[in-house]
């Protein structure tokens, strides 16, 4: 009788999550483990040199700060910087930002912190970038040719088309919309329709919108790759690419963590020894 | 030859002799202070509220050295302290994790005040400059989110500035006045950055100080709300009581290893918890031409905002009844005379201006005198407890149930604040705006309903 009112709890709690949000797209997982393998992210500095530097920035990330990832000063300047940076410089682009919003509609955004910044309570930016960069099709639609199915009508161009090979790409919504009546009197009525756009490799699509009569709405997509092992091995690179990302946006994680585990084991004792004083002081309190 | 007699010896001694208000200060609040000896584990968080205090104070001075208040170097300027500064980012989350910790511990030491009736008299004093600092912490917590220049502080100041459109006549003008510019700038990051580093945190130290002295005066409330001061020995001591020093300094030490341990599990392995504390979009820098998708402010703020967004013009009639059915209840209740005409006028007025589409005010406008009043309703709590104990161990069963649900009311307000909303949502804010307030403004009928258990003459304790 005394508890009789906990149920309130719970059936609060449940009405709050009526209707939650999701993000659109199923995000798929980062392996995670890529990101404390330091050969996983050298090759990803590597990826990030070869293939982002060239748009994006990355001006609060010192050359010189990649010894923590193993690589040494010669190596850095004979595998990494292209031009004339040092190493004690950041990872600036020469491409001027004015410019960059002529050519692709926006700056591309500095890299710095993107893993962090694509953080939200819903999902690890970790997970969003590795969907991103391996989300995109071809769709001749675009300014560019190429479409994303996280970030629809993105403006980058997908990076790693040379070497994941043509793909097709089906992807499938399903949504409510206001239909009209057939003979074009009364209000429109609202049914869930599914539609299927099939994007062949060179971009040209397909649509297919069938009316369901139960569904949930949703978004799902699929690629054909034409070679299978070109993509796999695309996939492996942005795993890594995304662990350098993750890596770049704190490097002072690992220590952190290193240092928690002492401070949390010095806190374990100086716990002890305070039970330990308290229950001297007040053993006599009666 | 002047010196003041003094008992201590040597440098103490020299001191004192010549100063001594440092030892009677210590007397008075340490040695002297006789607390009564069974605090539970709700009377940690006082001190430990204490501990963020400096904590914030350490790092933010800390911060200061590096920070850069200038809306074109701020952003970088943090990044610059996570990643250039020696154990520069140890300083950063030891403030970012300390903000939300300080809200953390105040918002259990308030429960405790709830749960006890601390708030009674002749702690009323107490309880309001304890409110007053509540409402500091929050001043304070939102000049300090702006100073990072991230789209959430931006987005959030702009958005809750933005909230002063809404005073008829003056508002347009007030939030340009408060915002020093037409849009969220560098005049405002540089007059945030003041505030948040000079004014708010003397103000904080100068009400904490009278916090305590004014607690010290009346002396501390305690589990059972029974008054220790009723029962003293021969020297005007209360029997139920123990010296603070060295009885709870050494009880708060030991608790402070609980509380290090939480603070340093967040610090260290999870300093942007899940996005709660540090939130992603805050690792852009601010854009004025980009709006988020969804703008929601800190976790620790998110009750309050979702009793404003709660705010529709669907619920104005809603609210407009829920004011009625108070201000019938309060008229019956008042003696006749002019105070009852008090009583009809003002709720009538209210409800117009709440209901009738004429003259109503803006729904955008009662909501942000609903959120301004969720925040400082808690100051009257002294005059609308009218139960006639104090402690919750003393009242009736179903007297937790209301806290337990006001408690949820706002934990689920909390919840729905962090999410964008949804029409579902939205009506689920608006119910627990009703249990919110209704507890406060219904508390003058039911704290004094039910059975109450009979108060023992003393204190309850075990010995350890």
């Amino acid at each position: 009788m005394k508890r009789s009112w906990f149920w309130l709890v719970p059936a609060l709690s449940m009405l709050a999550c009526v209707g939650a949000g999701a993000q659109e797209v199923k995000l798929d997982r980062w392996p995670s483990e890529r990101g404390t393998n330091l050969e996983a992210l050298q090759s990803g500095a590597r990826t990030f040199v070869n293939y982002c530097l060239n748009c994006h920035g990355a001006s609060l990330m010192r050359w010189n700060r990649l010894h923590d990832i193993g690589l040494d000063d010669k190596q850095i300047k004979a595998f990494l910087i292209f031009g004339n940076q040092r190493v004690t410089d950041t990872m600036t682009v020469a491409m001027h930002p004015r410019d960059a919003k002529e050519w692709f509609g926006k700056a591309p955004p500095d890299l710095s912190v993107i893993v962090r910044a694509r953080n939200t309570v819903e999902y690890a930016g970790t997970d969003y970038i590795y969907t991103l960069l391996r989300g995109f099709y071809r769709d001749r639609s675009t300014q560019t040719g190429w479409n994303n199915v996280v970030y629809a009508n993105i403006a980058m161009p997908n990076i790693f088309w040379e070497r994941q090979g043509p793909r097709e790409a089906t992807l499938t919504r399903i949504e409510y919309q206001d239909i009209p009546p057939p003979d074009g009197k009364g209000p429109p009525r609202q049914r869930l329709v599914q539609t299927v756009s099939q994007f062949d490799a060179s971009g040209n699509v397909v649509l297919n919108r069938t009316e369901l009569d139960q569904g949930e709405a949703g978004f799902a997509y699929g690629f054909k790759p034409a070679d299978p092992k070109a993509a796999a091995a695309v996939d492996a690179q942005v795993a890594d690419l995304v662990g350098y990302l993750n890596w770049m946006s704190e490097p002072t994680a690992t220590f952190r963590r290193q240092v928690g585990v002492w401070a949390i084991a010095f806190l374990v004792v100086f716990t002890g020894v305070g039970h330990w004083l308290n229950a001297v002081y007040w053993r006599d309190v009666r | 030859m002047g010196l003041h007699p003094t008992q201590y010896k040597g440098l103490l001694g020299w001191i004192d002799a010549r100063m001594p208000s440092l030892m009677i200060a210590f007397r008075t609040h340490m040695l002297e202070y006789y607390a009564p000896k069974n605090f539970n584990v709700w009377y940690f968080f006082g001190s430990f509220a204490l501990m963020v205090l400096v904590i914030q104070l350490v790092s933010g001075i800390l911060l200061a050295m590096h920070y850069k208040p200038d809306s074109n170097l701020a952003f970088w300027s943090v990044e610059f302290i996570m990643r250039e500064v020696n154990g520069g980012w140890f300083i950063r989350y030891m403030h970012s994790t300390g903000a939300s910790f300080f809200f953390i511990v105040v918002y259990l030491h308030m429960f405790r005040g709830l749960l006890y009736g601390s708030y009674r008299k002749p702690r009323e004093l107490v309880w309001i400059v304890g409110c007053v600092i509540f409402l500091s912490l929050m001043a304070e917590s939102f000049f300090g989110y702006l100073l990072p220049w991230g789209q959430m502080s931006f987005w959030g100041a702009q958005v809750i500035i933005n909230l002063f459109d809404s005073i008829p006549l003056i508002g347009r003008d007030l939030s340009v006045w408060i915002r020093g510019d037409y849009v969220v700038g560098d005049a405002t990051l540089n007059r945030f950055f003041s505030f948040h580093i000079v004014l708010v945190p003397l103000a904080l130290i100068g009400l904490v100080v009278a916090h305590i002295f004014a607690l010290h005066d009346v002396g501390s409330n305690n589990p059972d709300g029974i008054e220790i001061k009723d029962h003293t020995d021969a020297n005007g001591r209360p029997l139920d009581s123990i010296p603070f020093h060295p009885y709870y300094t050494v009880h708060d030490l030991y608790g402070l290893g609980f509380f290090f341990t939480a603070y340093s599990a967040v610090l260290f392995f999870a300093p942007e918890l899940g996005g709660v504390f540090l939130e992603g979009n805050n690792f852009i820098p601010a854009d004025p031409f980009q709006t988020p998708t969804h703008i929601a402010p800190l976790w620790y703020f998110t009750p309050y905002y979702s009793i404003l967004r709660a705010t529709t013009s669907e619920f104005m009639i809603w609210l407009g009844l829920g004011t009625l059915f108070l201000g019938v209840l309060t008229y019956l209740r008042v003696r006749p005379g002019p105070w009852r005409l008090v009583v009809a006028v003002f709720t009538f007025v209210v409800f117009v201006l709440m209901t009738v589409p004429q003259v109503r005010l803006d729904p955008k406008l009662w909501g942000v005198i609903l959120m301004a009043l969720s925040t400082t309703v808690f100051a009257l709590l002294p005059w609308l407890d009218q139960s006639p104990v104090k402690s919750m161990r003393y009242r009736p069963g179903w007297h937790k149930a209301v806290l337990g649900v006001f408690v949820t009311a706002f934990v689920v307000l909390g919840y729905l604040g962090i999410n964008p909303p949804t029409p579902g949502r939205t009506l689920v804010a608006q119910v627990c705006a009703a249990l919110y307030f209704g507890f406060f403004f219904l508390m003058p009928w039911w704290s004094r309903m039910g059975t109450f258990k009979p108060v023992p003459a003393r204190v309850t304790f075990a010995a350890h």
